[in-house]
């Protein structure tokens, strides 16, 4: 039976059974493969989407439990407001190997729609479910005291 | 063009007790008495190309894994061709080593391989530019230069585009590469200057650009489910129920090739196992669940790391298997110490955990097998692949694709001969993708050691004697890949009389490899601990006995080859970065008080020198905070790219504190931790601050993927003694009593 799934604010019917994980529908059937496979049991962030703006793994998210969510992936976030992230993230020079940078952005993006201005405690709390296996972190903390000052120098919230 | 016949070194000899040494062009060709590193010539045609419009595409030719070669190797074309960054763009090369010499990813050598060649390429083809425009205008060449990507005429007031030159450039024959005339670093506009990494923008925007997200059309996916002990074999699967499941196409038991050796090579062959290919990874994945399995475990269930710990500790009762290295009189310089001291230091097997776990793409077809790889070496996939497919090297064509993360473990194509085997046997391209437990218990482990240390100590609390009883793994006469010892490694050459013994008897069933900083990122703790304990016994600052050590000329007896860059520690450049540190970290002003301290370290491999100093704080949970990391780095003349360059320090430190709490074993031939919940990798809230410098020498450039990695972990265990008093000899931190907060 299709799940009606909503991603980057457009429909889509996928023919899976409803425990298939978001991140392999997402990579194997809609073809969008910039949310990545780390570890499968949440603990790395590399599969971090947005549903209802709210951070989620999708590894060891249900397609079925998401059905009545708006979900943004790393490739719908330059649609959305909050496209400085990745300006930052590429004026930082953040990526290494550059795997895991879609979910840490997924992650830092969802911080700052909440916390426009995070302190380094916030950053600590917000990103801790997020593993870089290049060590990045310096840089991602920049990014992100970056990104919210292009934020704040857009007038942003 | 070949660049073999150049004469390379030019080292002075030793004055005054100190080295005088000259500038070395090509550090790589020093190391060509190490074969794998010996480097063909390069066909600079291959490298460039110039649109009509002036865009010049640069060919990246090593594979890249995050080090940032794919952009900094492209730097060296472009800055002698003498063009603007802003108008080239970077195209990733195929595996050929006709056209571009050596394509490898490891022991940091990208930048001292590449560093001349590539200049070289890239003033070449600004010589057949100018080549082209002065025969054009029928002036002399030497009246023109560049800019800019144009070449200029100032005479005439003439100028063009390379764009408008190329036609005819590139039918000139390109000069000699060991003729080209190169800039002087005064010069320099893109070498020494920050440049953004190339495929930043595909990375943010999650592109599909990794070895994962490969497509071929008409793929199937892949998985391999192996018998948790190495070298196991399947004695019965319920295959047909497992092809009767929602999209799986075929059920293939994998007997495997591995080979039957008691010391394995890094590339044994393909493992045995069940493989499920489905037209999705997930529904191969989930069929996995239902898979029943009957292994036969065969000889490797009976190994554990108990038992591997009792055998070492038996082998350090016994005299050494064999003699590694040595000079001088050990014995007789112990009995003569004042004092002498005896300590055993352990590291346990590691894993890489690339985030991106081992997978590879593969379509063979009527004899000819195409590979979309993450390997870092591409020449070792095709010939792996070549093999285990029955092909010929030359009917493989691999891409390189870039990975996410590879640290060592994609120098091993186990992935790649499953992929090519399954797609031969599918007669359909195959995309193998390996689940994270998959990665975590197959992998080539930094190999586990033991290390039996004894030194002396004269009245004045100078080092006399050191004697190193090194445990490891092997047949007695053989040891497995990287699971070996140094005998130039410091305090090798200063220690009056030095003595390195191995014993390599206990036998092992899982296989060992490269991983980040080989051999250093463990035997750095060992050997920076010691000389920490020795100081402190002496009564000494930890720096100043290593700068006294390093102040000696050389020990009589040691022979030092300061021309092969492998050779030995250059103690002046040891020296430099130790006190680098010092003055960064105020060392010498340090304070101590109860729980908190700080540690000094360093160490010289990959052809580099890092020292670092650690400021840790412990608390009464013996739980360790390190608030910050002090580094500073000799890489020789030029950071080519500096703020790469720092991504890459911080990499490597962070990777270092990751390795402190982490750990392999093994119970019953089965690999304990299969997942990052069992493996606990550094996290946001744990990273120090990190202050990075680097000392610039009149060496010719070396890398900096691996050498700022070995020293942080003995300035950290360092730093927890100076801090509590207790010495951490075995790794990982809890063997010790000890975890990070």
């Amino acid at each position: 039976m299709a799940i009606a799934l909503k991603v980057n604010r457009q429909s889509h019917a996928v023919d899976v059974p409803g425990d298939t994980p978001l991140l392999w529908v997402l990579r194997d059937v809609l073809g969008m493969k910039g949310t990545k496979y780390g570890c499968g049991i949440a603990m790395c962030g590399a599969c971090t989407v947005h549903i209802d703006g709210q951070a989620v793994r999708s590894c060891i998210t249900a397609v079925s439990s998401v059905e009545s969510g708006e979900i943004t992936t790393i490739e719908g976030l330059a649609a959305t407001e909050t496209h400085f992230v990745q300006q930052a993230w590429e004026e930082i020079d953040v990526p290494q190997c550059g795997y895991c940078q879609p979910g840490q952005i997924m992650s830092a993006a969802a911080l700052l729609s909440k916390t426009p201005k995070p302190t380094d405690a916030d950053i600590d709390t917000a990103m801790s479910g997020n593993l870089c296996r290049c060590g990045t972190y310096p840089r991602i903390r920049e990014a992100i005291h970056h990104a919210a000052d292009l934020l704040s120098a857009k007038g942003g919230k | 063009m070949n660049l073999d016949r150049r004469s390379f070194l030019k080292i002075s000899a030793i004055v005054g007790g100190s080295f005088a040494l000259g500038l070395y062009d090509v550090p790589f060709g020093v190391a060509q008495g190490r074969g794998r590193f010996a480097p063909p010539p390069v066909e600079p045609r291959a490298f460039v190309r110039i649109a009509p419009d002036g865009i010049v595409t640069i060919i990246a030719k090593n594979p890249e894994g995050g080090q940032g070669v794919k952009t900094h190797l492209p730097m060296l074309i472009a800055e002698e061709l003498d063009i603007d960054w802003k108008d080239v763009k970077v195209e990733q090369a195929d595996g050929n080593a006709k056209l571009y010499g050596f394509q490898f990813l490891g022991g940091s050598t990208a930048t001292p391989m590449n560093w001349d060649p590539l200049r070289r390429v890239g003033a070449a083809w600004r010589q057949m530019l100018v080549s082209a425009a002065a025969t054009a205008w029928g002036v002399p060449e030497s009246e023109c230069t560049t800019k800019a990507g144009r070449v200029l005429h100032a005479a005439s007031g003439r100028s063009a585009g390379y764009g408008e030159l190329v036609a005819k450039a590139a039918a000139l024959t390109p000069p000699a590469l060991d003729s080209v005339k190169l800039k002087k670093a005064s010069e320099y506009s893109i070498i020494g200057t920050s440049r953004k990494g190339v495929d930043n923008h595909a990375v943010v925007t999650g592109e599909p650009i990794f070895g994962i997200d490969v497509e071929v059309p008409g793929m199937l996916h892949a998985v391999l489910h192996k018998c948790p002990v190495f070298g196991g074999k399947v004695k019965t699967a319920n295959t047909e129920e497992i092809a009767k499941m929602p999209g799986v196409r075929k059920v293939i038991v994998v007997d495997g090739t591995l080979v039957d050796d008691k010391v394995l090579p890094l590339n044994p062959g393909l493992e045995p196992g069940v493989a499920i290919l489905a037209d999705t990874w997930w529904q191969a994945q989930s069929a996995r669940v239902s898979l029943k399995v009957e292994w036969d475990f065969g000889p490797g269930a009976s190994q554990s790391s108990a038992g591997f710990a009792q055998q070492a500790a038996d082998a350090l009762k016994q005299p050494f298997g064999q003699v590694v290295g040595g000079y001088g009189d050990v014995d007789t310089a112990l009995k003569s110490a004042s004092k002498v001291l005896e300590a055993t230091y352990s590291y346990p097997f590691l894993p890489h955990n690339t985030l991106e776990p081992q997978g590879s793409t593969a379509s063979f077809k009527d004899g000819k097998l195409e590979l979309w790889s993450t390997t870092q070496d591409p020449a070792s996939a095709a010939r792996v692949t070549a093999k285990i497919t029955g092909i010929s090297e030359a009917d493989v064509t691999v891409h390189m694709i870039r990975a996410g993360g590879s640290f060592g473990r994609r120098y091993v194509n186990d992935d790649d001969a499953e992929a090519a085997w399954l797609s031969k046997q599918a007669g359909r391209p195959v995309k193998i993708t390996w689940s994270r437990e998959d990665d975590m218990t197959h992998d080539n482990y930094r190999a586990a050691a033991t290390i039996g240390l004894r030194a002396g100590l004269d009245a004045k609390g100078s080092v006399v004697a050191w004697r190193q009883h090194f445990v490891t793994f092997g047949d007695g006469k053989r040891t497995p890949f990287d699971a070996g010892a140094d005998p130039h490694e410091f305090p090798a050459g200063y220690a009056p009389a030095y003595q390195l013994g191995m014993s390599n008897s206990i036998p092992l069933g899982i296989r060992t490899g490269p991983l980040r900083a080989p051999g250093a990122n463990g035997r750095a703790f060992v050997l920076q601990s010691f000389l920490d304990e020795l100081a402190f016994a002496a009564g000494r600052d930890p720096l100043d006995l290593q700068i006294e050590l390093l102040s000696r000329p050389p020990a009589s007896g040691y022979e030092f080859q300061p021309q092969n860059p492998f050779g030995g520690t250059n103690p002046e450049r040891l020296r430099g970065v130790l006190e680098t540190v010092a003055e960064m970290s105020s060392w010498r002003k340090r304070k101590k008080g109860k729980g908190r301290g700080m540690g000094i370290a360093a160490f010289f491999c990959h052809m580099s020198y890092f020292a670092q100093v650690a400021d840790v704080s412990v608390d009464a949970q013996s739980r360790i905070t390190v608030h910050q990391i002090w580094a500073a780095g000799d890489v020789g003349s030029h950071v080519i790219n500096p703020r790469a360059a720092e991504n890459q320090a911080f990499g490597g430190i962070i990777d270092g504190l990751s390795q402190m709490a982490q750990e392999i074993t093994l119970a019953k031939g089965e690999v304990e931790q299969d997942n990052f919940d069992k493996q606990p990798l550094l996290r946001m809230p744990q990273v120090p601050k990190i202050e990075i410098q680097f000392r610039r020498t009149e060496f010719s450039p070396t890398g900096l993927g691996e050498p700022m990695l070995p020293p942080v972990i003995p300035a950290v265990t360092n730093a927890v003694f100076a801090a509590t008093g207790r010495r951490i000899r075995t790794l990982p931190l809890k063997r010790s009593g000890f975890a990070f907060a």
